[in-house]
């Protein structure tokens, strides 16, 4: 092409001077075999580019904004929590590189916390890794444990990240919704529930595992344990892994029990049961959780851990450790800080209930966790005129955000793609704040209807 | 009726298909396990497994203590996740000076747990199945499994010893990489090749020259660049690292990799770094958001407080970057002293605080074992902690088993040790010398 331009050139010597600099310029290139850049992602994470939070975050970072969207704690720690990080980090061997699989003294508090919760033995060094955060428990576990051709049953609504590391692993999220039992007429988590029937359909050879969270974020549902049996028996039955995820395990209300799912008959062997610090401990920015199962399960996780980050921050797991003797100690006290935050939950989730009531919106009182979902609905705002793509949770909680100032999580969030319309009437709060956030709260939810 | 199918149920509790998925083969084992497990146990002198044994900086341990009794609670909650704000700001800007080029903290810059993980997301973002990764031996022994749990191949190129002829005692800078052996690894499969320099085991620090190598290979075959340059500041007699990013036709095509670790002396504050271009970082955040989503908080508070400090320091004899690699030279120079006069011949390091040794000469004690399946130099190393009490790692845990027979002569030993320890170990290396000659 470049030659037969040539050919037509000559209108004017400076033409020819122009396109022979071009010619020998492309001659140049193919000589030195430079190849055009090829790279782009890998196809494990086709797709999985997105995230809620990177959207929500930065809206809500605005300070002029009431932050009821994104889960973590604007309450202070406990003291002696931040006391025990200040000790280890003046111990300078704290400093260097612990035990790859979880620091000596924080497996070993930990096995006996759970031992007593669980009522069986709990070996330290074989049934229990230490991660950064739930999140890298999850991660362990499902890389670990499921590949492509696998099937893995999630609950609707979920916590985000569930679907794309099922995906990122290679295998297929198989989705079952949590329906309202009174016909959208719910004023408690329990309302919320699952269809025996529908979710026995679910399985299949191909279900390698199922995953669970209770307490629910983001609806706060404490699963029974005769729910607890039927997911129970469907896992026994189809030789199916249970992914627990427990995070939310002490913070649950008055009237409700959390229940392990790895107690249960035949769980143990099948079940890894995940927690985590900043849950318990009000510091989400520690980033450590744990998994704990069964070796035969756990020594596969432990082999994706040392493959992947090798070992988790030294001082903090030190803290941890010694956060957890203290409440181990008094794990039959009231005070302990297990049941206290719960306590303290509790009355700062009925707080939010009543505001949200008296401003007309439907709060689904939650039976655990820090979460509640609402449906405005009621308020029958029009976002018609909003003429994005979006679900309606979505357009309201940035309506929300733009003229009232108060942030939340749109519920679709949480949804696979064929539940939008079940659950785009719900938006997600967080009720772990402190009172002048929620007092905030209030001037907002009492003046709604007043614009 | 219903109960007895229960019990019967749970009498097979267990899962009764394999469990763990494929992505686990043949990377289960790991040579760290057994080789600290043996210090631990047998060890009075710890020269084996890398990290210091002296004190973290005073300044970085106060800016631990000022956040935490700073008042603001929540330093303990999450922060960015793809870095906290003070802290990919001052990496940007340290960068932006090391590479003479602009970075943008928020897509040029991600905060790891560890340079680990670093090393995991690039793999995880860029190696397919079927995709060839070239890693040069000796090698940080994790990027053989990370490559295969991301479905790659790895493909080795040895660095080949030259010895001088003039009888001194080697140099890391003697191992070298023959330029028409490592043309002949690229293939149109190779994705990436994997750099580490100053490199661990042996400390050599890539030369311009070397680097200008690996650079003309990878611009011509589009291939990308891990490096990852966690010992970017141990670098001793008056030697440059040199960056390859920095290198004509790199930056887009290179990850660096650093680690608050080994430039801080904190291995367990677990805090590293990326820096690259946006169109390779965005798909290492992919990974990230979707395997630890964030780091902690407080500790990258920390280290944001030390790296201000260097930056106002930068090139001050007062900086801790002068100050460190001076103070583990001394105790390289110690070393090499203690392990020559023994008859152990030290490679000298250019660079990192490894250094390794040959023991062809040392070796009377641990007799060899024709058809072994363990190569020389791990019986040596098990021998000598059980027997002398000091610790070290063999060299042929850092090569893939095709070569782990190549190279069973040569013990690494870590010197980023109080002069206390390394006089122990130097008693011991004399008293052991004496018991052969009596």
């Amino acid at each position: 092409m470049f030659l037969a331009s040539r050919n037509f050139c000559c209108r004017s010597i400076r033409t020819c001077q122009l396109r022979t600099d071009l010619l020998s310029r492309s001659i140049k290139h193919s000589a030195s075999a430079t190849m055009p850049f090829r790279h782009k992602n890998t196809r494990r994470i086709e797709g999985l580019d997105s995230n809620v939070w990177v959207e929500f975050t930065k809206v809500a970072a605005d300070p002029s904004i009431v932050n009821l969207g994104q889960g973590l704690p604007d309450i202070s720690p406990p003291s002696y929590v931040k006391e025990e990080l200040a000790k280890a980090a003046a111990i300078d061997r704290l400093n260097q590189y612990t035990r790859g699989f979880g620091h000596p003294s924080l497996v070993k508090a930990l096995s006996q916390v759970y031992e007593q919760v669980c009522g069986r033995k709990i070996n330290p060094l074989t049934d229990i890794l230490v991660t950064v955060g739930a999140y890298g428990s999850l991660f362990s576990t499902i890389q670990a444990l499921i590949e492509e051709g696998d099937e893995v049953i999630i609950i609707e609504p979920f916590y985000d990240c569930y679907e794309p590391m099922v995906k990122m692993a290679g295998a297929k999220p198989v989705f079952i919704p949590l329906r309202c039992k009174n016909d959208g007429n719910s004023a408690s988590s329990a309302d919320w529930v699952l269809d025996p029937a529908e979710l026995a359909n679910k399985f299949n050879s191909k279900t390698k595992a199922i995953i669970l969270n209770t307490p629910h974020n983001p609806i706060g549902k404490v699963f029974t344990r005769e729910e607890l049996q039927v997911i129970a028996d469907l896992c026994i039955k189809h030789d199916t892994l249970c992914i627990s995820d427990e995070v939310y395990e002490w913070l649950v209300y008055k009237g409700n029990k959390h229940i392990k799912i790895a107690t249960l008959p035949g769980m143990w062997e099948r079940t890894v049961t995940i927690g985590s610090a900043g849950k318990t401990y009000s510091v989400t920015g520690w980033k450590l959780g744990w998994s704990i199962g069964p070796e035969y399960l756990i020594k596969h996780l432990q082999v994706v851990h040392q493959n992947t980050l090798y070992t988790c921050p030294t001082p903090l797991q030190e803290a941890l450790a010694q956060a957890f003797w203290i409440d181990y100690k008094r794990m039959d006290d009231p005070d302990c800080y297990f049941y206290s935050l719960s306590r303290e939950l509790e009355s700062k989730r009925d707080r939010m209930a009543q505001l949200l009531k008296e401003a007309g919106l439907k709060p689904v009182i939650p039976d655990g966790g820090y979460f509640m979902i609402v449906d405005v609905s009621t308020l029958n705002v029009d976002l018609s005129d909003v003429d994005e793509k979006q679900p309606y949770d979505y357009k309201f909680v940035k309506w929300m955000i733009a003229s009232k100032k108060l942030s939340a999580i749109p519920l679709t969030a949480f949804c696979g793609p064929e539940t939008k319309k079940q659950f785009e009437k719900y938006i997600r709060f967080c009720f772990i704040k402190k009172d002048s956030t929620l007092d905030a709260a209030e001037v907002i939810l009492k003046n709604w209807n007043k614009q | 009726v219903k109960a007895s199918n229960s019990l019967s149920f749970s009498l097979q509790a267990k899962m009764s298909r394999p469990v763990q998925a494929r992505r686990l083969e043949g990377i289960d084992k790991n040579v760290w396990v057994e080789f600290v497990k043996l210090a631990a146990t047998y060890s009075k002198v710890n020269l084996g497994q890398g990290f210091p044994d002296f004190p973290a900086p005073d300044f970085l341990t106060e800016a631990l203590t000022r956040a935490l009794s700073g008042g603001n609670h929540m330093l303990h909650q999450y922060t960015r996740a793809f870095g906290h704000p003070p802290l990919v700001k001052v990496l940007a800007q340290f960068f932006e000076k090391l590479l003479g080029r602009d970075l943008d903290p928020m897509t040029n810059v991600m905060v790891t747990v560890g340079a680990y993980q670093a090393l995991f997301c690039c793999f995880q973002a860029l190696v397919d199945e079927g995709d060839e990764v070239i890693i040069i031996e000796p090698f940080f022994d994790c990027y053989e499994p990370m490559v295969k749990m991301a479905g790659g191949t790895p493909v080795f190129v040895p660095l080949r010893p030259n010895p001088p002829k003039d009888g001194r005692l080697m140099s890391s800078a003697d191992w070298q990489l023959d330029p028409a052996e490592l043309a002949s690894k690229f293939s149109e499969r190779t994705k990436a090749i994997v750099l580490n320099s100053p490199n661990n085991p042996l400390g050599k620090v890539f030369s311009r020259g070397e680097l200008g190598l690996i650079a003309e290979l990878c611009v011509k075959h589009d291939v990308l660049c891990i490096s990852d340059e966690v010992y970017e500041w141990l670098v001793y007699d008056g030697k440059q690292h040199i960056r390859i990013a920095s290198l004509q036709g790199m930056w887009d095509r290179t990850v660096i990799i650093g680690s608050a670790g080994k430039t801080f002396s904190v291995t367990g504050w677990k805090v590293g770094w990326v820096v690259g271009p946006d169109r390779l970082l965005q798909h290492l955040r992919t990974v990230h958001q979707n395997s630890v989503y964030h780091c902690a908080t407080i500790a990258q508070e920390a280290v944001s407080q030390g790296f201000q400090r260097e930056l106002t320091l930068y090139g001050k004899p007062e900086s801790y970057f002068v100050q460190l690699p001076k103070e583990l030279q001394q105790k390289r120079d110690w070393l090499v002293q203690s392990l020559d006069a023994v008859g152990m011949k030290p490679i000298i390091p250019e660079g990192t605080y490894f250094l390794v040794a040959d023991i062809s000469q040392f070796k009377s004690d641990v007799p060899d074992v024709p058809n072994s399946d363990e190569p020389y130099d791990y019986r040596f190393i098990k021998w000598m902690v059980k027997n002398k009490g000091l610790a070290a790692i063999p060299l042929s845990a850092f090569y893939s088993e095709a070569h782990k027979n190549n190279y069973t002569n040569f013990i690494r030993f870590c010197f980023a040790k109080e002069e206390a320890t390394l006089k122990a170990a130097n008693d011991i290396l004399q008293k052991w010398k004496q018991e052969k000659t009596s």
